[in-house]
């Protein structure tokens, strides 16, 4: 690991002002000290943010909730409100990596954790995320953990996260911080997918502190549901991951949430299966049908071209089981 | 003997301070002076070094020394093979490190970095830039395969075997079945990666390492550093998990020593994860076929296996694919061949239950599928298919209980519950399947010399320099000891892992056990001897006229009189009495070729599996596991259980998601880490019922057969006919993935 320096700011004006260039911040340090390791991060200064005081879940005004970003994987999960109002949100982080891993991930690192690409991990491979414009050896290689939507001829690498699903489904807002002021985007607006420049990963500049995420309220969560497919029962990456919530009136969609994990270059709400299901009948024909539409869009390699009808299969079970 | 230990599951001696972190592996040696070393290894599979640029590395504060070809001492190239002298067999690889600018693999180590600190050390090894001249690899196993050529056979392996005509067989059976079956290359992935602490003072070198060969190891080093073997001291008390990945001496070793001779330092190496999948061999790819013809009644009248694995082309472990095919069922007509290939990758090694664990998955498959064919019960069919004597051969089993550890695996599993319908048996959204494999893995010994001493106080003291892979080698040996000379088992010390003891056999083969076994018991025998001897001259002794007394509570008794052995030594003025006992490698092999034309012994079992397989995604979950095993005489209960758990675990693995990807354009893994090389975890594995049938085999000492291994053969079948029971579906490429189970 190149050597750096180390900070560990106690207030938030403190710690946006020690961020410049060449500096990361760090959370739980789960994916930023192994990508250190690795020497794909090479940071002068690390900037340990555990000390602010951003570790609260507290309930909002209007409903809802906000999430400090130092709230540690395993916090969140087990807290009350989250999973009686947001049980996809819960779920979704214990899917994740291991209860150790949890105890240390924050929701800021989190929300920015990077690509588990191996041949974004090996330097010995071409990837134009770690070097622009080296090209990306992941197209003809080893493809399974790789997306098949909002993917670009220059990456195909998946966002790893599965929180960040449930956060898409919820409709949630990251809160920033910078010496400029706060600002407020979109989970949908959060993560950019690859285009061309697949280094450039979020809207976030790299001198911005995440220090709060929103969730609205959303009385459709309180009978979520994340369903993670993966190719061992605990501690594997998303192959497919499904966050959803549905509300069934006389057989009629009244209200449903869909987004996908493990299939997307970002955490993919699913808005074109929504918009097919929305007012529509909870029938598996229809759950398949909106299924497709999203998937129509899927451009698959011979590595995850099984992603497709797995996703679909995942999609219509988890909706068929949550119209009971 | 009086069996007091023996047989009981007694808590392994190792137990508690490996509970409280107290054991000290390889890394945890302390010098005053250590410094650290890193690996660079090579990013092109073929070619060679045109320029190694490390100026960088040598800025990095605290760095020692960057070696290269440029600058390494030279080593002395690795010995020829040769069965004259099996420690030829300890290097893997013909390469001899840093003396040639040639690049054999992918991530063959080609500098290593010496320095202060392991940060240091791994920082600068990062900054070192190698250029290369590349040449044409090929790297791809499956496009290579059908470019094989027949396996040599050797004293050590048959490659091949035909009785009667096997291909007229199958073409004339009433029933057949003719499959191919694919496996990946598959790594060991020991909780410790390969770890070295080298220390020279003078020309005596001292090794901290975790191996399951010290003396292969030392006397490799000995011969690799110009220096006599007995100035060299191997130190492995305990392995962090070996598998066979520590079986042979990797670059690791090799390079640390030489780090160490050059730097004139003592030097750690500690291979980083990534660094084990570059520098440390796995298990071969095969691609099998099985095909099997049988009467409408299940007998078999065809059984032909072949095989196609890879070495490296600078070496590698040739893997006994078709092994148990030559044991495991009567047919008239039996047609086995391996053939191999080779490939610009590191040479492959042995993994647990090499050949076995991936040929027991294609045979067992077949028979599974020749038995649904027949619309015949699996184990009604392997039952037809008995034999009396081994199948090719005409040898007599020394213990053939296959009858019996299915009758009672079928009770303790509930096989009658099974509905034999394809997808006829469900909870909830899952398919629930059964299925059932034979588990084979022969019996090996190994000559092994042990000491066993009395000490005035009472004391035992076991010597022999054994291998604490994580089976609870001490332990056994302790209870061994202990009934022998009927003392109790806290009186036993047993010192193992230092060359400087007698020498031991490598943990291997799953011989180590029954080969230290032996010995020991010869060596006990003999104290036991001289202890009466001693008795009987020393005047005044209760055992004067004794002619043949119980050893037991700490001495030797006939007819209700005796004395302790305290007594005996205090008595003749000793302050203890010393055995040793052991074989020499030529009477050894001489006995060993008689016996193995006497006789075939294996260990076997039968291995019950339930799956859950969901409707929806394919997913393979494994819900229940019965073992049932024939391992002769079970000397710990506990430790055996484990061993046969583990395997059977590391069998899931192998069934379900473990697989070494390997880039076909580069040769170059690509799954180095431990998140992307899936062992199994908690979560993928169910409670292990395993039994074992405790009838002491006649051949062997104590009736004990080896355990190490047997416990994953047979596991990839059971499981892959369990799917194929739950869903209708054969899968016949490892692992079984949800993918290949798809709907569709
Ligand atoms: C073996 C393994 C398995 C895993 N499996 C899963 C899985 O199955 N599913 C899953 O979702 N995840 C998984 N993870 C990833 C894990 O969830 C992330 O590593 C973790 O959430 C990152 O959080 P952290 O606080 O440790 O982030 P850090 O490593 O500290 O930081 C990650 C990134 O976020 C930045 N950052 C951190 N905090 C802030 C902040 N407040 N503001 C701005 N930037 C910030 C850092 O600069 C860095 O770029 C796994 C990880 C490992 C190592
Ligand atoms: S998929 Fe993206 S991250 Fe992976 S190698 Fe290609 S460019 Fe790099």
């Amino acid at each position: 690991m190149k050597p750096f320096s180390y900070v560990k700011p106690l207030d938030l004006a403190e710690a946006v002002a020690a961020i410049g260039p060449g500096a990361k911040f760090l959370g739980g340090g789960t994916n930023l000290v192994d990508l250190m390791r690795e020497g794909i991060e090479l940071p002068e200064t690390v900037v340990d943010v555990t000390g602010l005081p951003l570790d609260e879940v507290d309930e909002l005004p209007g409903g809802g909730l906000r999430i400090g970003a130092l709230v540690r994987n395993s916090a969140l999960a087990a807290d009350r409100r989250v999973r009686a109002a947001y049980p996809v949100l819960s779920q979704a982080v214990l899917a994740g990596a291991s209860p150790q891993l949890r105890n240390m991930a924050t929701v800021g690192g989190n929300l920015l954790q990077r690509t588990r690409c191996r041949y974004f991990y090996d330097q010995a491979y071409a990837c134009n995320k770690r070097e622009p414009g080296t090209g990306c050896d992941a197209l003809d290689g080893f493809t399974r953990g790789h997306a098949v939507l909002g993917v670009s001829g220059s990456c195909i690498a998946a966002h790893p996260s599965d929180m960040c699903v449930a956060l898409a489904a919820l409709d949630a807002t990251v809160e920033v911080q910078s010496v400029r002021g706060t600002r407020r985007i979109p989970m949908s607006d959060v993560h950019l997918p690859p285009g061309d420049t697949p280094h450039v990963e979020t809207a976030l500049a790299e001198d911005e502190l995440v220090t709060a995420v929103e969730l609205p309220p959303a009385p459709v969560a309180a009978g979520s549901r994340y369903r993670k497919v993966r190719d061992r029962a605990s501690y594997a990456f998303a192959l497919v991951s499904v966050a959803a919530a549905l509300e069934v009136r006389d057989g009629t969609v009244t209200a449903v949430r869909l987004a996908l994990g493990g299939v997307g270059t970002t955490p993919w709400r699913a808005r074109e299966a929504e918009r097919l299901l929305e007012g529509g009948p909870a029938t598996e024909e229809a759950f398949g049908r909106a299924a497709d539409a999203e998937l129509a869009a899927a451009i698959t390699r011979q590595g995850n071209a099984f992603k497709v009808p797995l996703a679909r299969a995942t999609i219509v079970a988890t909706l068929k089981e949550l119209a009971g | 003997m009086s069996e007091k230990y023996v047989g009981r599951p007694v808590d392994r001696l190792d137990g508690a301070i490996k509970t409280v972190g107290e054991a000290r592996y390889a890394g945890d040696h302390r010098y005053p002076d250590l410094a650290h070393a890193a690996l660079v290894h090579a990013t092109i599979p073929r070619g060679r070094i045109t320029a190694v640029e490390d100026a960088a590395a040598r800025a990095v504060p605290g760095v020692i020394d960057v070696l290269t070809h440029e600058n390494a001492p030279a080593m002395k190239p690795p010995p020829k093979v040769t069965l004259l002298n099996l420690s030829t067999l300890a290097i893997g690889t013909s390469v001899n490190h840093l003396a040639t600018d040639e690049v054999h693999w992918n991530g063959q180590p080609i500098a290593v970095v010496v320095a202060e600190s392991q940060e240091a050390a791994r920082h600068a090894a990062s900054l070192v830039r190698v250029t290369y001249e590349e040449k044409p690899a090929v790297v791809d196993f499956a496009a290579e395969e059908p470019n094989a050529v027949p396996q040599k056979s050797n004293a050590l392996q048959s490659a091949r075997a035909d009785k009667g005509d096997a291909e007229k067989a199958l073409a004339d059976a009433e029933v057949s079945v003719d499959l191919r079956f694919t496996t990946p290359q598959h790594s060991h992935n020991a909780l410790e990666p390969h770890t070295t602490t080298a220390v020279w003072d003078g020309d005596r070198l001292t090794v901290h390492e975790g191996t399951q060969s010290m003396a292969w190891t030392r006397r490799h080093l000995a011969q690799r550093f110009g220096v006599p073997e007995r100035n060299i001291r191997m130190l492995s008390p305990f392995v962090g998990g070996g598998f066979g990945g520590k079986g042979q001496v990797w670059a690791g070793t090799l390079l640390a020593v030489l780090a160490a001779r050059a730097t004139g330092r003592p030097v750690r190496l500690a291979l980083t994860r990534a660094g084990v999948h570059h520098a440390v061999g796995g298990r071969t790819p095969s691609a099998q076929r099985v095909a099997l013809g049988a009467d409408r009644d299940g007998r078999l009248t065809a059984l032909i296996h072949t095989s196609v694995a890879r070495t490296g082309r600078v070496g590698g472990h040739l893997e006994q694919i078709t092994a148990a095919s030559r044991h495991l069922y009567d047919s008239p007509n039996i047609h086995l061949r391996q053939s191999l290939v080779q490939l610009d990758l590191i040479a492959n090694t042995s993994m647990r239950a090499p050949g076995e664990s991936i040929g027991t998955f294609a045979l067992e498959s077949a028979v599974d599928e020749l038995a649904w064919e027949l619309g015949m019960d699996p184990i009604e069919l392997r039952m037809r298919n008995e034999p009396e004597r081994d199948p090719i051969e005409g040898r007599r089993f020394t213990h053939r209980m296959l009858r019996e550890v299915y009758a009672v695996g079928a009770e303790r599993f509930g096989w009658s519950e099974r509905d034999p319908r394809p997808g006829s048996m469900r909870d909830g959204k899952w398919l629930v399947g059964m299925g059932v494999a034979t588990a084979y893995h022969p019996s090996l010994q190994m000559p092994a010399s042990v000491t066993v001493r009395l000490d005035a106080d009472g004391g035992v003291v076991v010597r022999c320099a054994l291998h604490e892979i994580g089976v609870g080698a001490a332990t056994a040996q302790a209870q061994i000891a202990a009934d022998e000379l009927g003392v109790p088992l806290e009186s036993v010390r047993v010192e193992i892992g230092d060359s400087d003891l007698p020498e031991g056999p490598m943990a291997g083969g799953s011989a180590q056990t029954a080969s230290a076994a032996s010995a020991v018991l010869e060596a006990c025998r003999k104290l036991r001897r001289s202890a009466l001897d001693l008795a009987r001259r020393s005047a005044g002794s209760p055992l004067r006229g004794a002619t043949d007394p119980r050893a037991r509570d700490g001495g030797l008794y006939q007819d209700g009189r005796g004395e302790t052995y305290a007594e005996i030594l205090a008595r003749a003025g000793r302050d203890h009495l010393e055995a040793r006992a052991g074989v020499g490698m030529l009477r050894f092999l001489a006995r060993t070729v008689r016996e193995q034309r006497r006789w075939m012994k294996a260990a076997s079992g039968a291995q019950f599996c339930e799956v859950r397989v969901d409707q929806d995604t394919g997913e393979v979950r494994v819900s229940r596991w019965v073992g049932v095993f024939d391992i002769g005489r079970v000397i710990n209960e506990k430790t055996v259980a484990s061993q046969l758990r583990g395997g059977i675990v590391m069998g899931i693995g192998l069934a379900l998601t473990e697989e070494t990807l390997v880039d076909r354009r580069t040769g170059r893994v690509v799954n180095a880490s431990l998140a992307d090389y899936h062992v199994p975890v908690h979560a993928d594995v169910p409670r292990i019922d395993v039994h074992c049938l405790d009838d002491p085999d006649p051949t062997m000492p104590l009736g004990l057969v080896g355990v190490g291994e047997v416990g994953i053969t047979g596991v990839g079948a059971a499981v892959a006919n369990a799917v194929r029971h739950a869903t209708g579906r054969r899968v016949q490429d490892l692992p079984i993935t949800l993918d290949k189970l798809l709907p569709h």
